[in-house]
């Protein structure tokens, strides 16, 4: 068993959990924050996004023990306040979900582009969505959803 | 995935100690191939030693001549790091293509190094730039390295340290990725070094192999045109679901052209 301390979403968190447990299923199973989502479990759809230590990251192709002493943050930690991230109003605002499922990592992926990227271009949007798949709405209102967000992030962070 | 024992490497001492062990102990770095290969049960560690909080690893360092990257350094970190770009732009930029943008966050140089998928891109850079892999106990030269598909030189309980790359005069990277998983499914390095052209190619064959035909003719006429009727043979290439032997020799020959007209505006 490995004892794991981490910080998620500023609460500090300590768990005892078997050594092959994922990141994702400690965040859902234990912390019951479901909104993070496993949906391929082969490091390809980018469903279960989170930051960790500031940099978006794949919870389900990592340990729970690998994040022993990480600041995670998930997409319940996004909205300040009762007041939307700015890149969730904007997908809010663009449409850019349909069934959802990808969406909480898609934002996490966003905002990890726009912090180290605050004005990317289509090309650099594209480029850093490769990370994450969504079988609903072919991007396009996801694009513009980022684009909306660019520039606003920056107060908000 | 199966039950596993993680254990924590304090140093790299103690990482080797945990190697010597346990003999069916495998090391972890960014895990980006070991915990996906793992949740699949293609394999079944005793112990997964963890390699990543080890800080001497994670450093880079320019001298005169070399660059030397710390086998702990994540893919974003190579992409971004400035004595990186300054020194062999075409190495960043390979970093900048691996995977998607959650892959580089984790990803290491020495982890993509020790696994030497036959498609994965540093592979390349280090045949092309005739790097050296620095372990715990020696320096192993690419040309003997790399070892054909997932095989290399590194023996039981040997852990890479370092990767010392030759700094060369101008090198470009270009590849044609697989459009899902961003793996290559041709990538060309071409360096032009002191001692003459080096053409490395990950992603077409068993594993990274240098066109030696190509180095030669560019070695005469910097210019795609020299290439331009060369080919590989392709019996030796691979071939799986995404591309026959053929189609993979012909990208060898059109993604190497491409480098090469790259180069023509790298430092």
């Amino acid at each position: 068993m490995a004892k794991i301390k981490l910080t998620v979403n500023g609460v500090k968190h300590t768990r005892e959990v078997e050594d092959r447990t994922l990141l994702a299923n400690l965040l859902r199973d234990e912390l019951k924050l479901t909104g993070t989502h496993i949906g391929c479990d082969t490091t390809q759809c980018g469903c279960c996004t989170v930051h960790m230590n500031g940099r978006a990251v794949k919870s389900c192709t990592i340990l729970a023990a690998q994040a022993d002493g990480a600041d995670i943050v998930t997409i319940e930690g996004l909205a300040k306040d009762g007041v939307l991230h700015p890149v969730q109003q904007a997908f809010t605002d663009c449409h850019a979900l349909q069934c959802g499922f990808c969406t909480p990592g898609m934002i996490m992926a966003v905002a990890g582009l726009l912090k180290d990227n605050p004005n990317p271009s289509e090309e650099e949007i594209y480029h850093g969505l490769e990370g994450n798949l969504c079988r609903c709405t072919g991007y396009i209102n996801i694009v513009k959803a980022v684009k909306q967000a660019a520039g606003q992030t920056e107060e908000a962070h | 995935m199966y039950s596993v024992n993680y254990v924590r490497a304090k140093s790299l001492k103690h990482a080797a100690e945990v190697l010597a062990q346990n003999p069916e102990a495998k090391l972890l770095a960014g895990g980006m191939t070991l915990i996906a290969t793992l949740k699949q049960r293609l394999a079944q560690p005793s112990h997964l030693v963890d390699i990543a909080g080890i800080g001497a690893l994670r450093t880079i360092r320019l001298s005169k001549d070399k660059l030397s990257i710390g086998a702990g350094a994540r893919h974003y970190e190579v992409a971004t790091s400035q004595v990186v770009r300054d020194a062999i732009p075409a190495l960043a930029y390979l970093a900048s293509q691996i995977g998607d943008p959650q892959v580089r966050n984790m990803g290491t140089i020495g982890g993509s190094l020790a696994n030497n998928d036959p498609n994965a891109d540093y592979p390349a850079a280090a045949l092309g730039l005739n790097a050296t892999i620095v372990t715990n106990r020696r320096r192993i030269k690419a040309s003997d390295y790399f070892q054909g598909m997932f095989a290399t030189a590194l023996e039981e309980g040997e852990i890479i340290t370092r990767i010392s790359f030759p700094l060369p005069k101008k090198a470009a990277y270009e590849k044609f990725p697989h459009p899902a998983s961003g793996y290559a499914m041709t990538g060309v390095f071409v360096a032009v070094t002191g001692r003459g052209v080096r053409v490395a190619v990950t992603g077409a064959g068993q594993g990274v192999f240098r066109w030696t035909q190509a180095e030669r003719a560019l070695g005469k006429n910097l210019t795609p045109e020299a290439i331009a009727k060369l080919k590989v043979d392709a019996e030796e290439m691979n071939e799986d679901m995404h591309a026959s032997r053929e189609y993979r020799a012909n990208l060898v020959n059109v993604i190497t052209r491409r480098a090469v007209a790259k180069l023509a505006s790298a430092g």
